[in-house]
């Protein structure tokens, strides 16, 4: 019988070693997996290169491996203004990073997952980010190309899962863990609830369980209920 | 008389036609969302995973797993779906959402702009926006005319990094609406009380005026507090 389920996140994180590259999904504190990153910053593994949307907020889960000094180098689009302890170690020169626009993340995610080589987009034809980077013009129009981005690990946040690692989302959660949970050589979910085999539909089934290695059923870490940033007005 | 962000964010909402699937930015564009007609179905997507994004959720129904692109929570509006990282750029870089509103530091007369690398700033983060630039038909700008030091912010050649070329439709300010069009750029409206050559002075680029150039129409209840820098 398959089991992937593990019983605690330390025992998930156990395999990480020392400058590992490790996709983090989450957009905001949604979908992040804020357990499992609590139990890799238990560990002593260090000079690590994370894959991630942002670079957290607060002291705690992502926000917390920049605060502990644990990170070599973030892929990422976006360090928000509020990620303070990035910043702290970038403005220090302690942290390379390597900043995509979010689409590119993304697709550059799905290549890896996909089997891709790499591609070409318009995104970024002609800015800064596109500095160094082959281009090419398809029918009139500048083209960047971009290499996939493969990673060791993925740590990935999903609302239920079964023993086959198959995973579903609530709301706005599926975000990047969808794609990373096909990109990396190693993929961890925590879940909120693990349920028997079959009470999760198929159609329900957003990742499908080939995707994944391990699944492990979590409380959620309470500081990720709270609200990251206020939003302008709008009603 | 100049428009308040609340007056920018009603003009630039008169410009969207039902059907229409729109990202707004932050800053003055999200704003946008609280001017639309309620007579048209028109959608709002944010780029986490949001096609239909309804309002802010009300103190205590607060879900924890859904929030809109500047990271609060919010609601579904009716027929509103949800999707991952992937689908959510394909409709972005794909040309399939058909506005984008968004702030800027820059905008040239040819339709480039930036507005990702803010001078100064610690941390530079780009986000969704390039893609949106590329991707997105009807790119928008909503802005102030010129920066808390009096300078113009519509210029001939932008001197901050960029986000796309050529990619800009039309400028929403607290004093204008101008359009981006081949040969450069058209004055279409002006703010209540000014007058095209009032515009002009503050603008860093040459305007030709439209021929049916005139006053920004904003009821006064959408323009309540004066614009602050």
């Amino acid at each position: 019988m398959i089991d992937k389920t593990l019983p605690t996140c330390r025992d998930a994180v156990a395999p990480v070693f020392n400058s590992a590259t490790v996709m983090l999904g989450g957009f905001g504190n949604t979908g992040m997996p804020g357990r499992l990153l609590e139990a890799l910053r238990e560990t002593d593994k260090t000079g690590l290169i994370l894959v991630s949307n942002g670079a957290g907020a607060g002291d705690y889960a992502l926000g917390g491996l920049f605060k502990d000094g644990r990170v070599r180098k973030l892929i990422a689009s976006f360090p928000a203004p509020n990620s303070t302890f990035f910043r702290e170690r970038f403005q220090k020169g302690e942290i390379e990073l390597e900043l995509v626009p979010q689409g590119t993340l993304v697709e550059r995610i799905r290549s890896a997952g996909a089997g891709i080589g790499g591609f070409y987009t318009p995104t970024a034809a002609g800015t800064e980010l596109a500095a160094g980077k082959e281009t090419r013009v398809l029918n009139g129009r500048e083209y960047v190309f971009e290499m996939p981005i493969h990673a060791d690990f993925a740590l990935i946040k999903a609302y239920r899962g079964d023993r086959l690692g198959n995973l579903s989302y609530r709301g706005t959660m599926r975000n990047f863990n969808m794609i990373m949970a096909t990109a990396a050589k190693h993929v961890v979910a925590e879940v909120d609830e693990l349920v028997p085999l079959g009470t999760l539909s198929p159609e329900e089934i957003h990742t499908p369980g080939i995707f994944v290695d391990h699944v492990v059923q979590v409380e959620r870490h309470p500081r990720l209920f709270e609200p990251q940033q206020k939003e302008e007005s709008a009603t | 008389m100049t428009l308040t962000r609340d007056g920018i964010a009603y003009r630039v909402a008169r410009d969207f036609p039902e059907g229409s699937y729109v990202n707004l930015g932050i800053g003055i564009p999200v704003l946008v969302a609280n001017y639309l007609d309620p007579d048209k179905e028109i959608f709002l997507h944010s780029e986490n995973g949001i096609l239909g994004v309804g309002p802010r959720a009300a103190p205590g129904q607060e879900d924890p797993d859904l929030i809109s692109a500047g990271k609060g929570f919010c609601t579904l509006q009716r027929g509103a779906s949800l999707f991952d990282q992937s689908l959510s750029f394909t409709m972005m870089r794909g040309g399939h959402l058909t506005h984008a509103v968004m702030g800027a530091i820059e905008v040239a007369k040819n339709g480039d702009f930036a507005n990702w690398k803010v001078p100064g700033a610690a941390v530079p983060g780009v986000g969704g926006a390039m893609d949106l630039a590329i991707g997105v038909p009807n790119i928008y700008i909503a802005m102030t005319h010129v920066t808390n030091k009096g300078k113009p912010k519509i210029v001939d050649e932008c001197s901050a990094p960029l986000t796309a070329r050529g990619v800009v439709k039309r400028i929403y300010t607290d004093l204008a609406v101008i359009d981006v069009d081949h040969s450069g750029l058209v004055l279409r409206e002006y703010a209540p009380g000014l007058d095209a050559s009032t515009v002009q002075e503050k603008t860093g680029a040459e305007l030709r005026i439209a021929n049916d150039c005139r006053e920004i129409e904003v009821p006064a209840a959408a323009n309540g507090a004066q614009l602050r820098h």
